[in-house]
């Protein structure tokens, strides 16, 4: 089984097309849904899509700053993850919801 | 050519998790789903022979996030459908706004021109060995300053969640 030599198999405009996908998947949740919480799985969808990328440019190239990247985007996801999910508790704590379409004290 | 297939295979699965996500009702059942897309995703990583973040994505994600997720689901009994949908006109705008992004992405993306594959692949590049070494020696500034980010948004995460004695008085 040879798995070492990918780009023989796989072109890498399949890879383009796939993170395209699935970015647009993650935009489609964010658009569609009015839970917070599963806005903020569609975010993490659109992390990970754009991480893929970044990996597979990085063996593309045979560098290891992609990955490095990736990384640090990881360590950055946490964080957001944990700041963004206790502002929901809070929200939820206020509001007995977390609907984003009841959030519009912010819109006229 | 199993290589191939393994993609296709990952690359569905990928797809059908995070279309399941957003599609499922249950947000618990969303949580499930894209527990799925990341293990299929820590797949990808692993063909494209980047093993340590083949593991950190596994440990990270579905470790640690998604337990976060699941942990706030059940907080705020949100474990059955409650959610109101959209009108319909929303949700067709949705749909239609997310199909001209990626509409826009394909075509944009046929049009680059990749520089051509070096034909000597590294193989090790994505091993603990060599990734530590750029790690701490390129990216080692950066490296200290998530290490700083991390322990500001634990900082932040607790006082944002700690309950506020001037509101549980109030409500």
């Amino acid at each position: 089984m040879n798995l070492l030599n990918i780009f023989q198999a796989v072109p890498m405009p399949y890879y383009l097309i796939l993170s395209a996908l699935l970015f647009s998947t993650g935009v489609l949740g964010v658009l569609l849904r009015r839970n917070a919480i599963i806005m903020f799985m569609s975010i993490e969808l659109m992390l990970n899509s754009v991480n893929l990328l970044l990996v597979a440019f990085s063996t593309y190239h045979n560098d290891p700053g992609g990955q490095v990247f990736v990384f640090f985007i990881m360590a950055v996801a946490a964080a957001e993850v944990a700041v963004g999910l206790a502002i929901l508790v809070t929200i939820y704590r206020n509001l007995q919801s977390v609907d984003i379409d009841e959030l519009k004290s912010l819109k006229w | 050519m199993i290589t191939t297939y393994l993609f296709l295979f990952l690359s569905a699965l990928a797809l059908f998790c995070g279309l399941m996500t957003i599609f499922s009702r249950n947000p618990i059942h969303s949580v499930i789903y894209l527990i799925g897309c990341f293990f299929s995703r820590a797949g990808h990583y692993l063909l494209l022979n980047a093993q340590f973040l083949a593991v950190v994505h596994i440990i990270v994600y579905a470790g640690a996030i998604m337990v976060l997720f699941l942990f706030t689901l059940m907080l705020m009994n949100l474990n059955e459908e409650t959610e109101k949908h959209k009108p319909a006109i929303a949700r067709l705008a949705a749909v239609i706004a997310s199909g001209l992004l990626l509409l826009v992405l394909v075509a944009s993306l046929k049009q680059t021109v990749l520089p051509a594959a070096p034909e000597f692949q590294d193989k090790s590049i994505g091993l603990i060995k060599n990734l530590g070494k750029v790690l701490l020696d390129q990216y080692l500034f950066p490296f200290e300053f998530a290490s700083i980010l991390l322990l500001s948004a634990m900082i932040g995460a607790v006082l944002l969640a700690k309950k506020d004695p001037i509101n549980s008085t109030r409500s």
